[in-house]
């Protein structure tokens, strides 16, 4: 499956000059990578009623590295790109400019080639097959890559990895109904690293769950990072789930990222008015602010964003400049930061 | 249990409901009791099949068979509503019991505009004309903050972005000027910086109308920020009860002391998050005595055997040994 998602996308070329091994090392660089979708109307329509082409820009110059054995979380609300930016890591969307480049990594194996890139999604009810046994589940990947050679070895290592994610060997037999939300994401999980994944792309994987469930499953994932040398790109929009989880992170607004940095630094101090904004209207069971007077308005249409920063209309400190003139990507020691004044 | 005090709006009294299955029946309520006063914020709070939304389903009439309500009552203004007939619940639900429900785009008619459905709903519930109501329904969109309420009355739910329709769904859970709202997950389908512009919403019209609100989530966030009394439930029960500030920062039930520790943190990192191990049972394995003693730490075989009460006081937890409040600190 990882070797489709190198060969398919044309943007995502492998750099075997660049060395793995490195626990410091990049594991995946991106470059000015974006992702337009032409959502016009049928050219005939659009003829007859003389409306222009209409671009919807999902993703616009998003550039970053995520070191090997880290977590890299993007954060933003719906629609901000972040669901779009995974799927382009995973192969799934090609970039329409730009690139991604996984660097050729050793594994604890001794083999040596670009990392297994696999996904976790986020509703566990819609991403098994309700038709087939756990153990079948898991079992396909070993099975499409000829992982193991017998189908007793295979039986195996399926009992292993469920074992891994917390669940039983017995289990292998049942049927995803018979399990609940937390014990289905363990499944998903188990089936990720079925192929001996070293990349894992989680898109959203626990705000379907419970927060007792939720925290399971983190910790699951802190474990497996560690025993497995795992690297993470974790998409979210929950701020406090991506503080425990993430090394680095990037806000992202209307398809670009607005603040980009280690995460300790970004939420010790937030810099971006889009930042702060999320970070102060996230409901706070340790700090209720009952008396809160939330921002107003919404996350524009990334069909036609707004002129210069697209944050401007929400932003309580914007100037003249703002409407006019598209903050740049700076940097601020090692937070990136995109704002005229911040 | 405690006697509906005549300053409670709603009052549930030991509510049971169970499900007729093929292997019997299935205890889903088990003995739920609480009151509303008017104007108050109630959050009810929990895990999926915990069966908070169960509660309000049953308080606004919605039960669908092969649930049913096997024991206790439901009093309305002092007025048991739990055994009324079909129509009149009706005419009860809209009028004096609002809902608000968790995807706004499903609890919209797609092909009748925002206006239509005020205007059906306020002609069903008000003695008005049609052009009274639509300016009744021109108020009621000023009202939950819709901008350019003359243009948008006329659209349909599509042209409306998420967090615009939740409001669409208020304005019309208030059409009647309803006593109580009940109001399940009605932030959970929204992003925060919409979440927070719905919660304030709530609260001012509560704050301004004296109207109850019954709030169904699981977000404890949402709940420390809303609501002035909190319920938390477990397995059909509620296992605490009392003023939200208490129940957050000094929570008495192991499942709720459990359940504020698996909350990440945004002011700072944890290397590992407090879990509570296990799973809710499910409704045919609800263990004996008190249903959280196989995830609790501190469960002896006192709690295997008995099923604890819950105290009729201000703050209270269903638990033979309650956390002190050395406990927390």
């Amino acid at each position: 499956m990882h070797e489709d998602v190198t060969t398919l996308a044309p943007g995502l070329d492998r750099n075997p000059a660049n060395g793995g091994g490195m626990s410091n090392e990049a594991i995946l660089t991106v470059k000015a990578a974006s992702c337009r979708f032409d959502v016009s109307l049928p050219a005939l329509t659009r003829l007859i009623s003389r409306a222009p082409r209409r671009i919807l820009r999902a993703v616009e110059a998003v550039s970053f590295a995520i070191p090997r054995g880290t977590t890299f979380s993007v954060v933003g609300e719906s629609g901000c790109g972040k669901s779009t930016l995974a799927r382009m890591v995973v192969g799934l969307q090609r970039p329409t400019e730009g690139s991604l480049r996984f660097a050729d990594i050793r594994r604890g194996d001794g083999t040596f080639g670009p990392p297994r890139v696999q996904m976790i999604f986020q509703d566990p009810y819609a991403s098994l097959n309700p038709r087939w046994r756990v153990g079948d589940i898991i079992a396909e990947p070993i099975r499409e890559l000829k992982l193991r050679s017998s189908e007793a070895e295979t039986g195996i290592r399926v009992g292993d990895l469920l074992e891994v994610v917390g669940l039983s060997r017995t289990d292998a037999t049942r049927f995803p109904h018979e399990f609940s939300g937390g014990q289905r994401q363990r499944i998903s999980i188990a089936r990720a690293l079925a192929t001996e994944a070293d990349f894992l792309v989680c898109d959203e994987p626990t705000s379907a769950l419970d927060v007792s469930v939720q925290a399971q499953i983190l910790n699951l994932m802190v474990r497996l990072q560690k025993e497995f040398g795992l690297t993470y790109l974790f998409i979210s929009h929950n701020l406090s789930v991506v503080r425990h989880m993430s090394d680095h992170l990037a806000i992202m607004y209307l398809g670009r990222f607005v603040e980009t940095g280690p995460a300790e630094q970004v939420f010790n101090r937030p810099r971006h008015p889009y930042t702060r904004l999320l970070l102060e209207t996230i409901p706070d069971v340790e700090k209720p602010n009952r008396e809160r007077r939330p921002m107003s308005g919404e996350v524009p249409s990334p069909i036609s964003p707004p002129s210069g920063c697209a944050f401007h209309p929400r932003c309580a400190i914007a100037v003249e400049r703002c409407r006019s003139e598209r903050p740049l990507l700076r940097n601020d020691g090692e937070i990136r930061l995109a704002c005229h004044l911040a | 249990m405690n006697a509906p005090t005549s300053a409670a709006l709603l009052s549930v009294q030991d509510l049971r409901i169970v499900f007729d299955g093929r292997r019997g029946p299935l205890t889903a309520l088990d003995g739920v009791s609480f009151e509303i006063a008017p104007g108050e914020i109630l959050g009810v709070v929990g895990e999926s099949g915990a069966g908070k939304s169960l509660t309000g389903t049953a308080v606004i009439g919605l039960l669908d068979p092969p649930g049913r309500i096997s024991g206790g009552s439901i009093l309305l203004n002092g007025q048991r509503i739990d055994d009324l007939p079909a129509e009149a619940m009706r005419k009860l639900r809209g009028r004096q019991i609002g809902a608000i429900f968790q995807d706004p785009l499903t609890s919209l008619h797609p092909l009748l505009t925002v206006g239509d459905q005020l205007v059906e709903t306020i002609m069903t519930h008000l003695p008005v004309s049609k052009a009274q109501a639509r300016e009744r329904a021109l108020q009621l969109l000023r009202e939950v903050g819709i901008p350019a309420a003359e243009t948008r009355i006329d659209q349909h739910p599509h042209q409306f972005s998420g967090g615009m329709r939740q409001r669409v769904v208020i304005a019309l859970a208030l059409c009647a000027e309803p006593k109580l709202i009940i109001a399940d997950e009605p932030t959970t389908a929204l992003d925060v910086s919409i979440q927070a512009q719905i919660t304030t919403l709530l609260k001012r019209l509560c704050r301004e109308h004296g109207t109850a609100i019954m709030l169904v989530t699981h977000d404890m966030g949402v709940i420390a920020e809303t609501a002035d009394r909190v319920a938390v439930m477990y397995a059909g029960r509620i296992v605490e009860i009392g003023p939200v500030e208490e129940v957050t920062r000094r929570p008495r039930h192991p499942y709720t002391a459990g359940l504020m520790a698996s909350i990440p943190s945004v002011h700072q990192r944890h290397a590992e998050l407090n879990q509570i191990d296990g799973s809710m049972p499910r409704l045919n394995a609800i263990p004996a005595g008190c249903a959280f003693n196989p995830r609790c730490g501190s469960a002896t075989s006192f709690c295997r055997e008995h099923k604890p009460g819950l105290p009729p006081s201000g703050h209270a937890a269903a638990c033979h040994f309650p956390l002190r409040e050395a406990a927390h600190a």
